[in-house]
């Protein structure tokens, strides 16, 4: 076993630097990686680029670094629900890559997965292919994207241990194995960090070789952005 | 009279058949599951990466970590199953999934479709749209006939950003059921009380009336 395991966020966080490039995975606010994220806004680093599907809310997830005007740009497919963010956008003050969704994915299990880009058909014709290459296959035209190229990537899973292995619950797996490897140091925060042994080899959803370090996640507040019940009749 | 939002949604419905993997955008395409015949076998795709979702939960029984693409609370069926998010749009790009419900803010006689931004006041970007239009074989498009000043939101061609483009095969809006083929909306049926007249009234592109059109049947 090869341990992966670090005491706690800011030593999982060792390294960040301003201007860097990081992913960080989650589906609006689900599955977000809670813990880096406000070690990123306590340690202050700025200027950096997010890849991450969404923006947070203005006061939670990404919403944190964007109050803290740490982001320089974001690089996302769907950035709605968030009036700071609209604001900086349209302001000029924050530059906007937006992805189709489908292709953020790609980008990054592109990187993780060693292909240096790929073709998809999502996209052509609109102003997301402008000034990319394109090209038929079976008559059908596709864009190539380039695979992403990140410093780190921060995930949040349900279950690990200290050789890294990850199990995700719920729709809140959604880009976090993606993204998992695809940057140069994957930092991945658990729910619950196991014992070794302790996870079924049939059950991990990511393997430990794709993550540098791990730690034990604290405080998890798991907000929920549209409560939706039905009432028991 | 026209459509509502859930007459819409009702009349969609009724295009979903049995074995079909469906998935629903935000929006009035998510009213759709209300309406599916209970004697189908159907499974709804979420693209944030769930296959087989069930209804919304029972009040304190939400659970963070399931949630839709709309980022509602929702609840799976027997059979579901979760996914990562390239393997979500490997189902859509590989064209496993058999129909896409979606919304627009507006669609043009060649199929294109525009519904992700307004540049200069809207920018939320297209989520999984452009992927979902640039592979479905099998698109029905969810709108409101016109805009709020009355404008046609059915034209020749989109003014807004595409989102996609020659993707759309049916357009079911709050005054009719339209198919798009040959460059032209082909008028196939009309809602309860609606005539042909307003609907060409309030139809900017090219619209094929072919024979008596029938009413829906919702």
């Amino acid at each position: 076993m090869i341990n992966k395991k670090v005491n706690n966020v800011k030593e999982a966080l060792e390294g960040v630097k301003n201007g860097m490039t990081f992913m960080l995975g989650g589906f609006g606010l689900c599955g977000i990686p809670e813990n880096a994220i406000s070690e990123l806004v306590k340690l202050n680093i700025r200027e950096v680029t997010c890849i991450s599907n969404n923006a947070g809310v203005d006061d939670f997830g990404l919403g944190l670094l964007l109050q803290n005007k740490q982001i320089k740009k974001m690089i996302s497919s769907y950035v709605g629900e968030n009036d700071e963010f609209e604001r900086q956008m349209l302001s000029g003050e924050l530059e906007v890559e937006l992805t189709p969704q489908g292709t953020l994915a790609e980008k990054c299990r592109a990187a993780q997965a060693g292909f240096p880009a790929f073709y998809t058909p999502a996209g052509f014709g609109t102003e997301v292919a402008e000034g990319k290459e394109t090209r038929a296959f079976d008559g059908k035209m596709y864009v190539l994207e380039p695979a992403f190229k990140a410093d780190f990537a921060f995930v949040k899973a349900w279950k690990g241990d200290a050789a890294g292995n990850l199990i995700f619950k719920g729709t809140s797996r959604n880009f976090n194995p993606n993204m998992c490897g695809a940057a140069t140091i994957t930092v991945a925060e658990v729910e619950e960090l196991v014992e070794v042994g302790e996870l079924d080899p049939n059950n991990i959803h990511i393997p430990g070789i794709f993550v540098q370090r791990i730690f034990q996640g604290k405080n998890y507040e798991k907000r929920i952005e549209q409560r939706t019940v039905r009432q028991k009749q | 009279m026209a459509l509502d939002k859930i007459g819409i949604a009702k009349r969609i419905a009724q295009e979903v058949q049995n074995g079909f993997y469906v998935n629903l955008g935000i929006g009035i395409p998510t009213l759709v599951a209300n309406y599916v015949a209970n004697d189908l076998e159907v499974e709804f795709q979420s693209e944030n990466g769930v296959l087989g979702m069930g209804p919304f939960p029972f009040d304190g029984e939400e659970d963070a970590d399931i949630i839709n693409a709309g980022k509602q609370t929702i609840t799976t069926m027997p059979g579901a199953s979760f996914f990562d998010s390239s393997m979500s749009f490997a189902m859509i790009r590989g064209k496993h999934v058999d129909l896409t419900i979606l919304g627009a803010m507006e669609v043009s006689e060649n199929g294109d479709i525009a519904n992700w931004k307004i540049p200069g006041k809207m920018v939320k970007g297209m989520g999984g749209a452009m992927d979902l239009v640039a592979s479905a074989e099998n698109i029905i498009v969810a709108m409101m006939h016109t805009n709020k000043a009355g404008e046609s939101k059915i034209l020749k061609r989109c003014s807004l950003p595409l989102t996609g483009v020659g993707c759309v095969t049916k357009v079911v809006t709050n005054l009719a059921v339209l198919e798009v083929k040959n460059n032209a909306f082909h008028l196939l049926e009309r809602a309860p009380g609606v005539s042909v007249e307003e609907i060409k009234n309030a139809t900017e592109g090219t619209l094929v009336v072919h024979g008596e059109i029938p009413e829906m049947n919702i």
